[in-house]
């Protein structure tokens, strides 16, 4: 059983203790602790369960590479579940549990899994789930869904109540990792002069090194570290952090950083996390390395774990995993844990070492202090169920026979050390294989490359493959010294580290190198995914060849962790099983982050009302004020409709419509885009960009036209006025303005730069009203206009200015709805004062402002499409009947070549009809028109569908719009619509409609044009 | 997040700025064209791994095209220059020359 030791642990403060708990179960920890070491502090062993089996799991790291000890945090709104423990710093008052278990943490129904380990293989999902069909949906999927998943989801009906936030920082050079190497790179960078960000994702500076017994230029690394610290904290041009990480790096230089400030000190008045956008000049990856399990069955057991994190648990927090410890290893880097066990008091019966020879000088010292050391030896099995017993014995050449049992109740292994690669990965950098280590190592010359083709990512110390101390400390001020040479700079005297010489270590795939299939299927790979060595035997077997795929057959590497344990030691397998060399197979990608990140980092600011800035028209306050209910337009919010106290909003849109088509209506029409054309060849430009001619227009005239894309298919409608000889106002969709004026922008600036043109998209410096129904000439009227108004002096399809009831104003005869209108353009600070005015000129003639369901519904009376309605991208104007919109005349529009080719102008192209229901109901949104007969897919044929459809308080009926395969010839015909509801005998309901003219009201025009 | 200098304003821009506008220098066909020079110019690009000329629009700046030369496997920038072009100019295809001795204008 683990317990906290009466002496030791550097981190920890003795003196004072504080209470968290585990699935409710209080406990005590000390200051400095880790939710892990506590937990182990208070003999808690089992911190989690295992994906697959359910398989009882311990510790196995300490820091950002652990697979098993993820809990859950928090609690209600501060639930948070996949929190590693190693990396969770405990507060007064944690809460934690455990997740992935059922009932409980000790005692798992889904442990039964395990036993049936052997029903699943890899690709077992894959295999065993196709047939017969139906299963997987109503039997299989439902069943896998309540099994899978790691944690649980926090509660979606609460909102985070923490805040987030984002810094953008630019550096000369961004270190990440607080180390021995990244102090070091730090201290001549800043000696320097140079402006640097040092990052530490922990809350310690010094890395391994004080754990180690390092001592740099004669004092012990823990003093040197302190002393840099304290140097580079005077800096004011280095910035220091400690609990931020580099996260990611990305093209040109660019970081995410991931800084955790409230994490470890709830109730502070800081954000809790802070993501960083940080543009460096060069970044310095000082990540260190990772240290590898062995693969030997039961390797997975609670209370196996790396050497390494062993050490750091006795030394940093003073916590023993166990009082008996095996020592496995292939290298002399883990006789260091046998050596700082003994000092701790504690017992290692044997040191088990696979490598035929064993003497360097940490050996040596192992041997003269009494420890029993095993050389060619390796671990058959580890014995015990929740806990590990004893270990069996074997030699590592052989098959697995065992040759002895070693009473212990922990197992510290050690498979070497990979370099944390990342880093340099993220952007593109390569990896070279070295031999000696049995590791991947950055290739300097292949580094991710900047703007100017240099590498700008530069590994330092054990992540550059210097692992030893006096070697990280050489390669730390060399790389930093190419950094410094870029500046002109060259770097100061490298300190001495030194730290005991080690022999070579042998890579170790398998352990034994004979072991069986029975032994195999129980040397875990990938902890947190339950992949063993047999499961990549297995695909190699059945020809995964490549590494990117039988990651994803096995899931090797694809949880929570991204395999930084198992990686090196599941591709060395899946070499060995295709008995290729370990550089041919090549690893997957290292994509970042590195670890996981929190979404409200990401998020930071924009939640809630900032999540999107909302563009509010100059009316929009009077909307407020007067109840509207909302509808999003792009970022704008327009007017739905204004119902009255009790009224349903139906009946509003009801109201409003009637009230308009007999008297007047009032519509905020400012989010309607406008742009100014202007120049000599204006005329011309816009004759290209609109499928009709815009040049032959007169000054005072208005003109409906539609733009298409180089590809033929229709993107915006509008009308045009031109406002003088040079100049055009060009009226745009409400999405439309930036879109169109970008796409003007483009073909002026990049295909017809000689042009003399000009643009400026006004829309928000106009507030615009459209004042609508056969009163509509009364009330402006009676506001006074001074200038003619009259259906002679301004007629349908005219423009003119002046002054209205005093407000410089813009009247455009255009109708959006098919009654006399007027849409009156004021300055945008005009806009409110305006509306008002209308409002009370219009009290005796019934004013009622409208909003954007009447506009829609009066619009689609009048067969007039909308963009987006009757368009969805692969739409032209000879779809919608509008072929009349189209000159004949002009030699090329764009989009003109595009409507020649053979699929646009196929005759059974589906044409834009009005369609009436039988039953006067209303049809569904998108619904089909059905055909006989069925698909290649077995889904019925159909031959047209619904565009736009509404209920018409004019008609007292539902109309709609739809596009049918020859709809036009077909006047008359009746077609059946499906929709979601079935009948009494479970067949789909089909409602009955006659295709129609889309022209539903007013089909001569006469209400619009006097 | 590439950045790109705006050979118009001068701002060092990156892509939260920028708009990516796709492949440089087509020639564009209109009516009275042949179906192959009209899917040419409308779809079918080379996608190249190695120097590639492309449009960006500097969106959230001064708003104009430009165009760029670059590397797209290594994200070299050879340089940028004003989008009134239909080639490259000298000064852009001797940057790339110079970094990219084998590489010609195809």
């Amino acid at each position: 059983m683990s317990i906290r030791l009466s002496t030791g642990g550097r981190l920890i403060d003795r003196s004072r203790k504080i209470g968290f708990s585990f699935n409710g179960k209080q406990m005590m920890a000390h200051p400095g602790d880790t939710l892990a070491s506590a937990l182990m502090a208070n003999g808690q062993m089992i911190m989690g369960r295992s994906f697959k089996y359910h398989r009882p799991r311990g510790v196995v790291a300490s820091g950002a590479e652990e697979p098993n000890a993820l809990v859950n945090l928090g609690k209600g709104k501060r639930h948070e579940p996949n929190q590693r423990a190693t990396l969770t710093e405990v507060f007064d008052g944690l809460e934690a549990t455990s997740q992935n278990h059922w009932p409980s943490l000790n005692w798992d129904i889904g442990e039964v899994n395990a036993l049936f380990a052997r029903l699943l293989p890899a690709g077992f999902y894959y295999k065993t789930f196709i047939h017969p069909r139906p299963f997987w949906k109503h039997v299989f999927e439902p069943f896998i869904r309540q099994s899978a998943g790691l944690g649980r989801a926090p509660d979606p009906r609460h909102s985070d109540p923490d805040r987030y936030e984002q810094f953008y920082a630019h550096a000369d050079l961004v270190i990440a990792g607080g180390g021995i190497a990244g102090l070091q790179a730090a201290l001549a960078a800043g000696r320097a002069g140079l402006k640097v960000i040092l990052c530490e994702q922990s809350a310690q500076w010094g890395g391994r090194a004080p754990i180690d017994g390092v001592e740099i230029d004669g004092q012990p690394a823990a003093d040197w570290v302190d002393a840099a610290v304290a140097e580079l904290a005077q800096m004011p041009h280095v910035d220091l952090r400690l609990r931020l990480m580099a996260a990611g790096v990305y093209d040109h230089g660019y970081v995410i950083g991931y800084e955790r400030l409230g994490d470890h000190a709830p109730g502070q008045d800081t954000p809790r996390h802070r993501l960083w956008r940080i543009r460096a000049g060069r970044i310095i990856a000082a990540t260190g390395a990772l240290e590898r399990p062995l693969s030997f069955a039961g390797n997975d057991k609670p209370g196996v774990m790396l050497a390494s994190a062993m050490r750091d648990y006795v030394v940093n927090w003073g916590v023993a995993p166990g009082a008996r410890t095996v020592i496995v290893t292939n290298n002399d880097d883990a006789y260091r844990t046998a050596l700082a066990l003994v000092a701790a008091g504690l017992s290692v019966p044997c040191i088990v070492d696979a490598r035929p020879e064993a003497n360097g000088p940490l050996v040596q010292e192992a041997r003269a202090s009494g420890l029993r050391v095993l050389t060619g030896m390796g671990i058959a099995s580890v014995k015990g169920l929740r806990g590990v017993v004893a270990v069996q014995l074997c030699a590592q050449d052989g098959a697995g026979e065992v040759l002895e049992d070693v009473v212990c109740d922990a197992v510290a292994m050690s498979g070497g050390w990979s370099p944390v690669v990342h880093l340099w990965s993220h952007c593109g950098g390569k990896l070279t294989w070295d031999a000696a280590g049995a590791f991947f190592r950055p290739d300097h010359a292949r580094p991710p490359t900047d703007q100017k083709g240099q590498g700008f990512v530069i590994c330092a110390g054990a992540a550059d493959g210097a692992l030893l101390a006096d070697e990280t400390m050489v390669n730390a001020a060399k790389s930093v010294g190419r950094v410094l040479a870029e500046h002109g700079k060259s770097g100061a005297a490298v300190p001495v580290a030194k730290a005991a010489a080690e022999a070579p270590m042998q890579p170790v795939w398998v352990m034994p190198a004979g072991a069986g299939v029975k032994k195999r299927a129980k040397m875990w790979l990938d902890f947190q995914n339950d992949v063993k060595v047999s499961d990549v035997q297995l695909a190699a077997r059945e020809g995964y060849e490549s590494v990117e795929h039988t990651k994803r057959y096995t899931t090797l590497g694809m949880a929570t962790d991204q395999g930084k344990l198992s990686n090196i030691n599941g591709l060395a397998v899946l070499a060995q099983a295709l008995d290729e060399d370990i550089p041919r197979v090549g690893t997957t990608t290292f994509r970042p982050p590195y670890t996981p990140i929190s979404m409200g980092a990401i998020a930071g600011e924009a939640r809630g009302e900032i999540f999107q800035p909302l563009r509010r028209t100059p009316i929009h306050g009077w909307h407020e004020e007067n109840g509207a209910h909302w509808e999003p337009v792009g970022h704008w919010r327009r007017p739905y409709c204004f119902p009255k106290k009790g009224e349903s909003h139906r009946d509003a849109v009801n109201r409003e419509i009637m009230a308009t088509r007999n008297g007047v209506g009032l519509l905020d029409a400012s989010t309607l885009g406008k742009i100014i054309v202007k120049g000599p060849d204006a005329g011309r430009f816009l004759d290209m960009l609109y499928t009709n001619m815009m040049s032959t227009l007169a000054p005072g005239k208005c003109r409906y036209g539609l733009m298409c894309s180089e590809n033929g298919f229709l993107i915006d409608d509008g009308v045009v006025a031109r406002l003088d000889a040079e100049s055009f106002l060009v009226h745009t969709t409400t999405g439309g303005a930036d879109r169109i004026h970008a796409h003007m922008e483009d073909w002026l600036q990049c295909e017809w730069w000689d042009w003399q043109v000009y643009t400026a998209n006004v829309t928000e410096q106009w507030a615009q009203i459209a004042v609508v129904g056969p009163k509509a000439r009364a009330v402006l009227e009676k506001l006074g206009a001074d200038f003619d108004i009259s259906a002679a002096g301004l007629p349908f399809m005219a423009w003119a200015e002046g002054k209205i009831g005093g407000f410089t104003a813009r009247a455009f005869r255009i109708s959006f709805s098919g009654e006399l209108s007027f849409e009156i353009a004021v300055p945008a600070a005009q806009g409110r004062a305006f509306w008002e005015a209308l409002l009370r000129a219009g009290v005796e003639f019934g004013i009622t402002p409208y909003g954007t369901e009447a506009l829609h519904v009066m619009r689609a009376e009048k067969g007039f499409i909308m963009i987006g309605d009757e368009t969805d991208g692969t739409v032209i104007p000879q779809d919608l009947g509008l072929a009349w919109a189209i000159s004949k005349k002009k030699g090329d529009y764009l989009g003109k070549r595009a409507q020649e080719r053979s699929h646009m102008t196929d005759p059974t192209r589906w044409k834009l009809v009005g369609l009436e229901t039988l039953d006067g109901s209303v049809l569904p949104d998108g619904s089909y028109a059905v055909a006989d007969g069925v698909n290649a897919n077995g889904q019925r044929n159909t031959q047209g569908r619904v565009t736009s459809t509404y209920f018409s308080p004019t008609l007292g009926r539902g109309i709609a719009m739809g596009l049918v395969l020859h709809g036009p010839d077909r006047m008359g015909e009746v077609l059946d619509f499906n929709t979601t509801k079935k009948d009494a005998k479970g067949e789909m309901r089909m409602i009955k409609a006659r295709i129609v003219s889309p022209v539903f009201f007013d089909p001569a025009g006469e209400k619009q044009n006097v | 997040m590439l950045t790109f200098q705006c050979p118009y304003c001068g701002v060092q821009a990156c892509e939260t700025e920028l708009a990516a506008g796709g492949e440089a220098h087509l020639k564009r066909f209109g009516p009275g064209s042949s179906d192959e020079d009209f899917e040419g110019y409308l779809f079918l690009r080379p996608n190249v791994k190695g120097v590639h000329f492309e449009r960006w629009r500097h969106a959230m700046g001064c708003g104009k095209w430009f165009l760029a030369a670059r590397c797209t496997a290594t994200l070299e920038v050879f340089g940028t220059y004003p989008a009134q072009t239909t080639e490259p100019p000298p000064e852009i295809i001797a940057a790339i020359k110079a970094r990219r001795p084998d590489w010609s204008l195809s």
